[in-house]
């Protein structure tokens, strides 16, 4: 610090002989601190005249010591007409450190610095964009009101440049300009808004900057820009993400609707975690009111996302993979403050990975974990062992790891957490220990169960031998007997005994207060304790005195035979002592307790005053509540407003026009990806933004080649329909959401098509009725187009394999749908099917688009599809579709096995069959559609599960209970089984509301998969990796009827939920999936030879899944 | 009293700026370089530093974020350097954390470390960086491919013919870069040996407790790589064993559509060196460890002495030799000295910080490494509650423990068949055993 003092003092004319002397003595490099100039110091007229020289190394080599000397903190202001005259200099090298220097002292020498201006006025018009450029910077970087009007003129002018890089410049020059002269705002926010509808992902980070700088309260601005924002997120440099994702956020906060609105409903129907954060929250009257409030605007108006808000959602995840912690940071408080709960947890993993970076990055992280634990615990559950304590890391760090740890405990992991706890007691750091065990009293206040356990541990602490783990210990036992003193009289008695050896004062209080108050449960020991400290009443610290005036004035009025004079005593002492704080105290208790004539009116109340209930003090973790600051902010790692930080909104109470977000559809797209970089690459994908939108949705299905094809095919198709623009979404179409929409669009035309190939009960032209009827409005748009567009698509999709193949089958079908189509609409059909329809309809509003097509065999790509759906479905409407019956329409097709039969059911019975949904609320199980027919002539209430009974690993997410089922009726239900990849059954008894039925579910081996999308070359690939022991081979004659290709996809795909892979031999049926639980892959091939005989070949990790289906998928195709 | 020193003006309004000013600031506190991209803000700022900086005698301990009545303070520590920002407004932390990590890498890549007296020899180009790397507090230029066309490097040679004729570090033609479109890859790029090189390092964090069992372990990776390719070379690196990643953080240049959909690294290279991902390993996975360490540390009650024996014996090596074998023992402050054994390599014992070191070299399945002898404490002190925990360093070449494989690499865009070399290493991370 005496250093600092040093350099404050700015004499310049020695300024560089101290810089010699100043260079630290410890350093041993200090005297090549000046490199290659070290030698010889000279005074500063040595440098004026050195700039004076013609010569233009002179020159150079002055600058460069006079650069020293800014750097060093010296003042060279002097040297200012000698340099500014070299501004113009033609050497790049020393205009550019002129450049630094004028920077640096303009505002001091204005008059001279306006000298300069000339020069950057001419080189503003330079050719070259670089000097352009860093004109501008300099001379936005010289802070003399006189230029103002200059700035402003070159600052429009660069707004305009062709040269996105001069733009970007401009941006930064604003926010320089406003600081300089606030009066020019609103000129400049005409520059920002011009500068908004920048294409250039160069500019964009700088312009959002400046915008927030110079009017962040002008979100009007924003409304137009929004979609290009988000849309060219991915590709702009990372400094800019992070100020675009903060902004963002806040906009979305002012116009879109809070996506948990309904969470109290959604709880009902879904997830236990989810139950879980409602449960630790803690709601006050006000916020359940608002919930109750919110939970009826919900149920009059179903929640649906505002695609923008879903956009910003799926643009900015895949940041989440970014190596830059800042940009990780700000998706993971975008995802916190405007995501769903349930999307929410995806952040955990990227932030549990900032933990390996440096310890700052760490120190920040962690904060913010521990805001986000206190709301949100379960998402950081899974990575609990993440956050445990190495004795290496920093204190700072050790601590709010303890926090975190602290905040994550629960009734299931306090055991586990505890016993680290206990590794760490034992730690050197003493100032940890002490936190250590503040945690452990944290965790026993929290959770009831292992209260005592707490408890005790911490008595054994206060027999440690160092004297700071016992005060803290007796610290926090102080406060958690107060919970409930009566039980734990012993431990006081304990405690007690500890006044003759702990000396650190804030303990020894803590043992006499505790005594005091609690003085009833030792009556014996007590009176002793305060005979001792009598005693040493002079010689203890002054918290300590006052406890023992408090502990004499209870005992006083609790046993005054037994202490009248030890209490008199105390208070005698108390009164000469040389601290008036407790002089006074003692003056003060005095007149309370010892009635005196004069006295008389508080006395009376002395008892109630002394020995009130005193409440026990709630052990809170320092960052509740901390989730208000806008979390990454500055403000909330400081817990304290900051400078110039912008709060973060409520939610709207209901959603401010969308459609102020709508673009002219020409405008947006194709420009700005032409200047973003994708453009050269040589990727199929030319025109997707390089990450483009990251999740799962349409990730597979698109790298296949076929894909890119078909889209275009496909384009003018679909666009005649366009149909899912009700939302005001309209047709501005981003490209994303577009592509996306015409994927599903025509996979689900896909689907249709393929339905007929599945095996029929029903004649096939019933079929196609059915599904005709399905959507019969669209149907008749499209009719047309349709029927074409179907047939030139499926070539282009299925062109890898053998476009022979399809053709027998499709013909057919088309031909059955033209012909229906000529019939044109209300096609014959049973009144029940039309009221299924229009059931689902309603239902599902019109998301039924969407819904994937529910036949069992529906190819693999069809339920890649519903996989996708179950994520979109999940983020448009929170009510859970996918759990709800109506969303499953029982069909014939699939495989139903009994659960319960009629008779031991006593008229109930109950079949299941695998519908081969993914199983929304947990992916890794096994959907399971049970069917209850009430066959009695009574109802039957209540049906539930109970007495789940599995084999380790193995979870059961139970269907909701069915209230009622009326004599006669059917229902169904849907639960999830994650069998761990085995075929051990599922257990469990099936209770109504008078009878209980042992049943078990047991999986065929090929429902433990799910369907996977691979191109023929990562078929090859995959195969190639799984040889030897994972690989079995059978030989086998097909059935007679099995002999054609259709036939045998058919039965695999019956025997397995498996999705084909593209081959391009049609001796070859290739299947890919992969287990539902640890995601292994199963591959199946089939090849065929002469008169039916054949070879199956199953590689799969899991060896003996793969036996198992090698024995299915044989007997599926011999029979 | 800040507000008298803090400059010449009275400042109109709190500068919107997000990075105000720079300080380095050296092991033992004094300042020897600072750098304003506003108005000056005095030294003075610093001090509030310097008092945390007492207050938490380790520097790890300082907080990174201080707050002053009218600045906050961001540091970082590095290389014994302390690289302190001045703020004046809300700014998102990790933003200025990252960003002063970011001017310490390029300042380790441009003169091979990051040390004070590296930074005073060079301080012109470090005042150029910092120029150019920031605009108004705004990060401008960090990627090091831009930054090495604007403004050179140094070498040997060339200061000395700098020197001699007044040539100047500045690139004498203005950058490409910025304009590229390939943000981080400099454009013209021309190489005689085309070469590409990338390291597959896995480091090992565990913790394991005084039985031998493992509380704690994962394994985190990353891909180095060195790439002097000409062109515009467009790569593909793909894996045998992909699923085994779980978690990743990616170089801008990596296609993240392409890794989402199939599974493989497609990417642009920047010219030169970089780190193109960092993994995680799928917990999952068991991680293989790769030593055990059998321990005894007694304090005794009486007398003032204690007992060290350590053995390290190979667990699961995948047949492979360890080598760089190093234990590291913080000690309590009690322990004096320590007199040992040590049956192969040498140990020495810092009586100042308390750390013994144990440098063992390679590991021989055959003749186990032993350490034992006796440890003089302190007296009257009482006996050390805890025992310390021994951090354990290691390497092992060609092999990658978590068993991930690069299966191939191909170019596209350029015609020239470039050399491709992929090398595999395991070290131990943080990696403690508890005894």
């Amino acid at each position: 610090m005496s250093t600092a003092a040093l350099y404050n003092d700015q004499g310049a004319a020695e300024a560089a002989v101290e810089a010699g002397q100043e260079t630290t003595p410890t350093s041993s490099s200090s005297g090549a601190a000046f490199g290659l100039f070290s030698t010889d110091f000279k005074k500063n007229e040595d440098l004026k005249e050195m700039l004076e020289s013609n010569k233009e190394s002179l020159k150079l080599e002055a600058m460069k010591r006079i650069v020293q000397l800014i750097s060093k903190g010296k003042n060279a202001s002097e040297l200012f007409p000698a340099i500014v005259k070299n501004v113009a200099s033609k050497n790049i090298e020393l205009k550019k450190l002129v450049y630094v220097y004028l920077v640096r002292y303009a505002e001091e020498q204005q008059d001279l610095a306006l000298l300069s201006i000339s020069t950057f006025q001419r080189a503003l018009k330079d050719p070259n964009q670089f000097i352009r450029a860093s004109a501008l910077r300099v001379l936005s970087s010289i802070r003399v009101p006189i230029i103002v009007p200059i700035m402003m003129l070159a600052i429009k002018e660069a707004a305009a440049d062709l040269s996105p890089y001069v733009r970007k410049t401009s941006a930064h020059a604003i926010q320089k300009l406003h600081s300089l002269d606030p009066d020019q705002k609103e000129q400049l926010i005409e520059v920002i808004e011009k500068l908004l509808k920048d294409k250039s992902t160069l500019v964009a980070g700088s312009v959002v900057m400046a915008f927030e700088e110079v009017c962040p309260d002008r979100i009007d601005l924003i409304h137009k820009n929004y979609r290009k924002l988000c849309n060219l997120l991915v590709d702009v440099e990372e400094w800019g993400q992070v100020v675009i994702i903060n902004m963002l956020t806040r906009y979305a906060r002012t116009q879109f609707l809070n996506p948990n609105i309904n969470e109290s409903l959604l709880e009902e129907g879904s997830g236990g975690e989810k139950m879980f954060y409602g449960s630790d929250e803690d709601e006050d009257e006000d916020e359940k009111e608002k919930k109750a409030e919110a939970a009826a605007i919900a149920k009059r108006k179903p929640y649906v996302m505002d695609p923008d808000h879903r956009l910003l959602l799926r643009n900015t995840k895949p940041l989440l993979q970014s190596r830059n912690a800042a940009v990780v940071m700000a998706v993971a408080q975008l995802y916190f403050h405007l995501a769903p709960k349930a999307e929410v947890g995806v952040i955990a993993k990227a932030l549990v990975r900032l933990l390996r970076s440096h310890s700052e990055v760490q120190f920040v992280v962690l904060q913010n974990v521990a805001t986000m634990t206190i709301k949100r615990r379960g998402m950081f559950e899974p990575y609990l062992k993440s956050f445990y304590i190495r004795s290496t890391d920093p204190t700072q760090i050790k601590v709010l790891k303890l926090e975190v740890l602290t905040n994550l405990a629960n009734e299931t992991n306090i055991s586990t957490i505890l016993r680290e706890f206990q590794t760490y007691i034992k730690s050197m750091d003493k100032d940890f220990v002490a936190a250590t065990i503040q945690a452990i009293g944290r965790c026993a206040t929290n959770i009831g169960e292992v209260r005592d356990t707490c408890l005790n541990g911490l008595v054994q602490l206060l027999s440690n031998r160092d004297e700071l783990v016992v005060a803290e210990s007796v610290v926090v036992i102080k406060k958690l007997l107060q919970m409930q003193p009566e039980k734990h009289s012993d431990i006081i008695k304990h405690m007690a005994k500890l006044t003759d050896n702990i000396q650190v004062p804030m303990a020894r209080a803590s043992i006499l207060w505790l005594i005091g108050e609690y003085c009833e449960h030792v009556p014996r020991i007590a009176p002793d304790v305060l005979r001792k400290m009598a005693k040493s009443f002079t010689n203890e610290e002054d918290i300590v005195k006052l406890q023992i005036i408090n502990l004499a004035a209870k005992l006083y009025l609790t046993n005054s035979k037994q202490t009248k004079l030890l209490t008199q005593y105390v208070l005698n002492l108390a009164k000469y002592d040389q601290n008036y704080d407790i002089r006074d105290r003692a003056r003060f208790v005095r007149q309370l307790i010892v009635p005196t004539e004069k006295s008389g009116a508080l006395s009376k109340y002395a008892k109630k005053l002394f020995l009130a209930l005193k409440p026990a003090p709630v052990l809170e973790s320092p960052f509740k509540d901390r989730d208000h600051f806008q979390l990454g902010s500055l403000s909330h790692l400081l817990n304290a407003k900051a400078g110039g930080y912008q709060e973060l909104p409520e939610w709207p109470e209901a959603a401010p026009d969308p459609s102020v977000r709508n673009v002219e559809v020409k405008e947006s797209v194709p420009e700005w990806t032409k200047c973003s970089s994708r453009e050269k690459r040589k990727e199929k994908k030319v025109e997707k933004p390089f990450y483009s939108d990251s999740e799962g949705e349409s990730g597979p299905t698109e790298s296949a080649d076929s894909e890119s094809d078909s889209a275009s095919t496909t384009d003018s198709a679909s666009a005649s329909v366009s149909e899912e623009s009700e939302s005001g979404l309209e047709s501005e179409s981003e490209e994303e959401s577009e592509t996306e929409e015409e994927e599903e669009d025509k996979k689900e035309k896909k689907n249709q098509k393929k339905e007929p190939k599945k095996p029929v009960q029903e004649s096939e032209s019933e079929q196609s009725s059915e599904e005709e009827d399905r959507k019969p409005e669209k149907r008749s748009k499209k009719l047309k187009s349709d029927s074409e567009s179907d047939s030139v698509e499926d070539e282009g999709s299925e062109s890898e394999s053998s476009p022979s193949e399809s053709e027998d089958f499709e013909s057919e079908a088309v031909v059955t749908k033209k012909k229906k189509a000529a019939e044109s609409k209300p096609p014959s059909k049973s009144v029940r099917k039309e009221e299924k329809k229009e059931k689902k309809e309603m239902s599902l509003l019109d998301l039924d688009d969407f819904e994937p097509t529910p036949s069992p065999q529906v190819t693999p790509v069809n339920t890649l599809l519903s996989n996708s759906l179950a994520t979109d479905l999940e983020g448009l409407s929170l009510s859970d579709s996918i759990l709800s019956p109506a969303t499953i329409i029982p069909s014939g097709a699939l495989k139903n096995y009994e659960l319960l039969h009629r008779i031991t059911g006593e008229g109930l019975s109950v079949e299941y069959c695998f519908s081969r949904q993914p199983f929304s609320p947990d992916a890794n199980m096994v959907a399971v559609q049970l069917q209850f027919t009430n066959n009695s002539t009574s109802d039957t209430k209540n049906l539930h599960m109970e007495d789940v009974r599995l084999q380790s690993g193995m979870r059961v997410k139970e269907f909701p209970e069915i209230e009622l089922l009326p004599a006669g009726e059917m229902t169904s239900a849907v639960m999830g089984i994650d069998f761990c990849d085995s075929t051990q059954a599922a257990n469990f008894q099936l209770c109504s509301h008078t009878k209980k039925f042992f049943v078990s579910i047991q999986p065929p081996v090929g429902e433990l998969m799910r369907p996977v999308f691979l191109t023929e070359n990562e078929f090859k690939k995959e195969q190639g990796q799984l040889m030897g022991m994972n690989e079995i081979t059978e030989k086998l004659t097909l059935d007679v009827k099995c002999r054609n290709e259709h036939a045998i996809v058919q039965r695999v795909t019956t025997a397995a939920n498996l999705s084909r892979v593209p081959c391009g031999s049609d001796k070859e049926c290739r299947f890919a999936g992969r287990t539902v639980t640890s995601s292994s892959l199963v591959l199946v091939t089939v090849a065929t030879r002469e008169e039916g005989a054949a070879q199956l070949m199953v590689n799969c990790e899991k060896m003996v899944i793969g036996t198992m289906l090698v024995k299915d998928i044989l007997l599926a195709l011999t029979q | 009293m800040e507000q008298q020193l803090d400059g010449q003006k009275p400042v109109q309004k709190a500068s919107p700026e997000m990075i105000h000013s720079l300080f380095l600031i050296n092991h033992s506190g004094d300042i020897f370089l600072e750098k304003h991209w506003k108005s000056v803000i005095s030294r003075s700022v610093c001090d509030y530093f310097f008092e945390a900086k007492e207050k938490a005698e380790d520097p790890e301990n300082v907080p990174p974020v201080l707050q002053t009545p009218h600045h906050y303070l961001i540091s970082i520590y590095r290389g014994k350097l302390f690289f302190l920002s001045v703020v004046q407004t809300e700014v998102p932390p990790l933003f200025v954390i990252e960003f002063l990590h970011r001017v310490a890498d390029t300042f380790q890549e441009y003169f091979g470390e990051c040390s004070e007296s590296v930074i005073k020899d060079n301080v012109v180009i470090v005042y150029e960086l910092l120029e150019e790397m920031l605009d108004n507090g705004f990060p401008l230029a960090t990627e090091s491919n831009v930054l090495k066309e604007m403004i050179r490097p140094p070498t040997i040679l060339r200061s000395v013919v700098n020197t001699l004729t007044g040539g100047s570090n500045v690139g004498d033609t203005l950058p490409t870069g910025q304009l590229s479109i390939i943000p981080w890859r400099r454009a013209g790029v021309k190489y005689t040996n085309n070469e590409a090189y990338f390291d597959v390092i896995e480091e090992i964090d565990a913790i394991v407790d005084k039985s031998g069992t493992t509380v704690f372990a994962e394994i985190q990776g990353v891909i180095e790589a060195c790439v002097r390719l000409s062109g515009m070379p467009d790569l593909t690196l793909s894996f045998m064993n992909p699923r085994l990643l779980d978690d990743m953080s990616f170089h801008p240049c990596v296609r993240f559509k392409r890794w989402e959909a199939e599974r493989v690294l497609s990417f642009i290279p920047p010219d030169g060196n970089f780190r193109l991902m960092s993994y995680h390993v799928s917990s999952q996975n068991l991680v293989a460890i790769p030593v055990y360490v059998k321990q005894n540390i007694s304090f005794l009650e009486t007398g003032s002495c204690g007992r060290l024996e350590i053995t390290i014996g190979p667990k699961q090596t995948m047949g492979k030799m360890v080598e760089a074998l190093m234990a590291t023992i913080h000690m309590p402050k009690s322990v004096l000295s320590v007199s040992l054994t040590a049956s192969q390599g040498s140990y020495t014992y810092d009586i100042t910080t308390k750390i013994l070191i144990w440098d063992i070299g390679r590991l021989n399945p055959q003749k186990l490494p032993n350490l034992r002898g006796s440890l003089s404490m302190q007296t009257g002190v009482p006996k050390p509650e805890e025992n310390p925990s021994i951090n354990i360093d290691l390497k092992i070449q060609q092999l990658a423990i978590s068993g991930l494989k690069v299966s191939r690499l191909d170019m596209y865009g350029e015609k020239y068949k470039p050399f491709k070399g992929v090398k595999y290493l395991t070290k131990a991370g943080k990696f403690q055993v508890r005894t």
